[in-house]
């Protein structure tokens, strides 16, 4: 370096902390208030930019990234219109726990509130998508505030953090000293370790169990793969049932055979009713979120419940329960088995034997069947292909929303947590392919597939140019039904019919636009093609977009109609005249 | 299930935007604030004090304390309702305008209620009335036939009784 340029600016001193913080790639968009940062990482060769097509695509590329590794993801983005368009990723990561550091330009300080160019109110937009934000105004202030953010985002539940940066302070000099670890925040302390108390309470319930169920989420998987394992241990352990919510697949293994599959409006039969029938209720990790819980008056109604989680607020929310437990899932499990194993408690054998003739006999429903007749694919069948020729490679799935997002996790089967990336809570069009590209970031050699719908697949997909620009070979593979199906089902079950604005007219050619930006565009018209296809689309080295043209008129079952209970779920196209959704029910997203 | 009133101490970094962030928090949910208080009183630390009056069934209010708490540059949240007896106070500043009985009978009032007269024209006066809000209510309705004209509430601020800190 020469003497001049080891002179410390901001942005060269955010550069350094974020090395320090072993960060190794951005997902980025350039733009006039950030251009200092610009110019830093130009300067140097640790830290990696990628440069998406569009800000809120960086944000889900972090997020895929941090979902698949269990690191911080990182966004940089322009101030005005860079933060805006950020602010649909931030507030999926903060409806899912996903931790994101991002850094957002800002006019210089002596312009904020001028309405300058490109000025907004970031920090006042991102208040309530944040988990917290911060608007730096001394250059003094930002090594500590780029780390306390990356400790914030990382630890207790985690989530996105914004820093909004003036210009000014960008360029203004300044000394680095790292950060004396670890980070201590003066008012922020999440409670990692839970009370022994609760503990000792918890083994007393759970050994009384009769009809027991584990109902388990995605704050396993925030709690990294010990938590998993731990969670294998508990259940080997206790023998009880499992099931996982959409956020928590893979924290479980899908094969393993107390494993019960999805709950919740499209999860399966024999996971809602034990859910409705069970007299113990163990949460770990989950938020009891509507789309599992039904009408809350009719929830479980028979069940003491235990609540495992790291953030209280989550605690009796939606659901009062008996026994909640404040701490890190890893944490919790740890100490149950440790208290379990010296205490040595009986179950009730007998019981717990009943209870699982029970749940075979729903099992044996087979709730997911359907048929695969003629050669117009079917969604479920596409999939199930798909799964055959995947299921020995450590794939990587992401999805779009909607019913082809539902398929995914009903019929592709997880073994491993950090492996299924879906937005869950805010249920985002477009989340999809920008998280397998951040996915296929992180591993670079992994198989890395974005089940589709073609609705959402437009939403982020100039992302393409991006995939095509770092030779990421993501899949997408794409279940063309035509129609927004997810709201052509409610507009079949809830409206009488009235397919108002779901039909996806004027589709471009996928097979093409694959192919305008250098992609591999690949289509499947019949089941004789299916495997075909999905063949090539493995293995080719490139970016591939699968067409695959399904039945249009595939509804997604089960399915508890909003505003119904687990017990009234509908399992096919027969039943939905016998169960008419409530008036409330039709108010319910 | 029933709604009840809960007054709700908050201990925060002075910093710039915290008050939207809990304003925030409580529009954003859904919440109701009755009344808020903030100010710095810890000048060294840097620390302020917000008090909120809020209504809510039991789990509502669990929740808004939980939400609170969860603010990163919360230091503490105390439940003074179920915490035990404590004291709330309110300060008002009410203007009177009359003459003649009318003006005699809002000094003697103000009296009886130990609000000063903070100041005084020969057809007005501004009382100044401390109290929890009930009385400071009361005293800014018996001023209502007496010629009001205008009232500055401060909100509730609330402390626990005993030796103990927030
Ligand atoms: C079209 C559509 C349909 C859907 N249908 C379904 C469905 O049928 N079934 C279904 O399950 N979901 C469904 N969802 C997803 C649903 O909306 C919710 O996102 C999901 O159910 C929430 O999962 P979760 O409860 O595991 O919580 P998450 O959102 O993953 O939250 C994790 C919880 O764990 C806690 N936590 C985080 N870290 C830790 C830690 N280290 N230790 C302890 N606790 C921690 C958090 O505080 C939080 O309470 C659907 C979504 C869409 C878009
Ligand atoms: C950004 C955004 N806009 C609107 C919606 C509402 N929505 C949910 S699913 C869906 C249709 C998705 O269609 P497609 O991607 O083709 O998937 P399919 O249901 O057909 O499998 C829509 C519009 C949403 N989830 N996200
Ligand atoms: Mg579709």
């Amino acid at each position: 370096m020469k003497a001049e340029e080891s002179v410390t600016t901001g942005a060269d001193l955010l550069v350094k902390a974020m090395i320090d913080e072993d960060v190794e790639v951005v997902f980025g968009y350039p733009g006039g208030a950030v251009l200092p940062i610009y110019d830093s990482i130009f300067k140097q060769n640790r830290l990696r930019h990628i440069l998406v097509r569009h800000e809120q695509a960086a944000v889900h590329a972090a997020e895929g990234y941090a979902r698949s590794t269990g690191k911080v993801g990182v966004v940089l983005v322009t101030s005005g219109p860079g933060a805006t368009n950020a602010v649909t990723g931030l507030t999926d990561a903060l409806m899912d726990s996903i931790p994101i550091v991002c850094l957002t330009g800002q006019v210089p300080t002596h312009l904020i509130g001028n309405d300058a160019f490109q000025e907004a109110d970031t920090t006042g937009i991102t208040r309530p998508c944040t988990k917290h934000n911060y608007l730096v105004k001394d250059v003094g202030d930002l090594a500590r505030v780029l780390h306390e953010a990356f400790y914030v985002a990382r630890t207790g539940r985690p989530g996105p953090v914004v820093i909004d940066l003036p210009k000014d302070v960008l360029m203004a000099k300044h000394e680095y000293r790292p950060p004396k670890k670890p980070v201590q925040h003066k008012s922020y302390r999440p409670q990692v370790k839970p009370e022994l108390k609760r503990i000792e309470q918890a083994v007393e319930m759970i050994a009384a169990a009769k009809r027991p169920v584990i109902y388990s989420g995605g704050g396993v998987i925030n709690s990294g793969p010990k938590a998993s394992k731990l969670l294998q241990q508990f259940a080997r352990m206790t023998g009880f049932p499992i099931t996982n919510t959409l956020m928590g697949l893979g924290a479980y293994p899908a094969s393993d055979k107390q494993f019960i599959g999805m709950l919740g409006m499209h999860g399966t039969y024999e996971a809602n009713l034990a859910m409705h029938g069970c007299d113990l209720l163990l949460n770990i990790g989950a938020r009891f979120d509507d789309r599992i819980t039904g009408r809350i008056a009719a929830f479980s109604p028979g069940s003491k419940k235990i609540h495992i989680d790291i953030d209280p607020s989550s605690i009796n929310k939606n659901v009062r329960v008996d026994l909640p437990i404040v701490g890190d899932v890893a944490h919790v499990l740890e100490d149950l088995i440790r208290v379990w194993k010296a205490r040595q408690p009986k179950l009730d054998q007998k019981a717990l034997k009943a209870w699982w003739a029970q749940i075979d006999t729903w099992r044996g429903r087979d709730c997911l069947a359907y048929k695969q007749v003629g050669d117009v694919i079917k969604p479920q069948y596409a999939l199930e292909r798909l799964y055959h020729h995947i299921k020995d490679r450590d794939a990587y799935i992401t999805t779009e929303v909607g019913q082809h997002q539902m398929w995914a996790a009903q019929f592709l089967k997880f073994e491993e947590p950090n492996r299924w990336l879906t937005s869950g809570g805010l249920g985002t069009m477009g989340y999809g392919f920008p998280a397998a590209i951040g996915a296929q970031i992180a591993h670079p050699e992994a198989l890395v597939i974005d089940v589709a719908g073609e609705a959402s697949i437009l939403m982020n997909i100039q992302e393409l140019s991006t995939a095509a620009q770092y030779r990421l070979p993501v899949k997408i593979f794409i279940l063309n039904n035509q129609y927004m199906g997810m709201v052509r089902q409610w507009q079949e079950l809830l409206h009488g019919g009235r397919y108002s604005e779901s039909y996806m007219e004027s589709l471009p050619d996928f097979v093409r636009l694959a192919e305008a930006f250098g992609a591999v565009g690949l289509r499947a018209h019949s089941t004789a093609e299916l495997d075909g296809v999905i063949q090539e689309m493995i293995a080719t080295p490139k970016p591939v977009i699968a067409d695959i043209l399904v039945d249009k008129n595939e509804n997604c079952f089960p399915m508890i109609p909003s505003g119904a209970a687990h017990n009234e779920m509908l399992l096919g196209p027969e039943d939905k005249a016998a169960k008419p959704v409530s008036e409330e029910g039709m108010v319910l997203v | 299930m029933t709604v009840e009133a809960h007054t709700i101490s908050v201990l925060v970094d002075n910093e710039p935007g915290i008050l939207a962030r809990v304003v925030g928090l409580f529009s954003g949910r859904g919440y109701n604030i009755e009344s808020l208080t903030v100010a710095e009183t810890d000048a060294k630390q840097n620390l302020s004090r917000i008090t909120i009056v809020t209504r809510g069934t039991p789990m509502v209010i669990e929740q808004i304390k939980a939400q609170l708490d969860r603010l990163v540059p919360v230091h503490r949240v105390r439940d003074l309702t179920v915490e035990g007896p404590h004291i709330e106070r309110e300060l008002a500043l009410v203007k009177v305008k009359g003459v003649g009985e009318k003006r005699v009978e809002a000094l003697r009032l103000a009296d009886v209620f130990r609000a000063s007269v903070v100041d005084a024209k020969t057809d007005s006066f501004v009382f100044e009335v401390t109290g929890n809000s009930d009385k400071v209510q009361t005293f800014i309705g018996l001023m209502q036939s007496l010629g009001l004209v205008d009232v500055g509430r401060t909100g509730i601020v609330a402390m626990s009784r005993g030796g103990e800190a927030l």
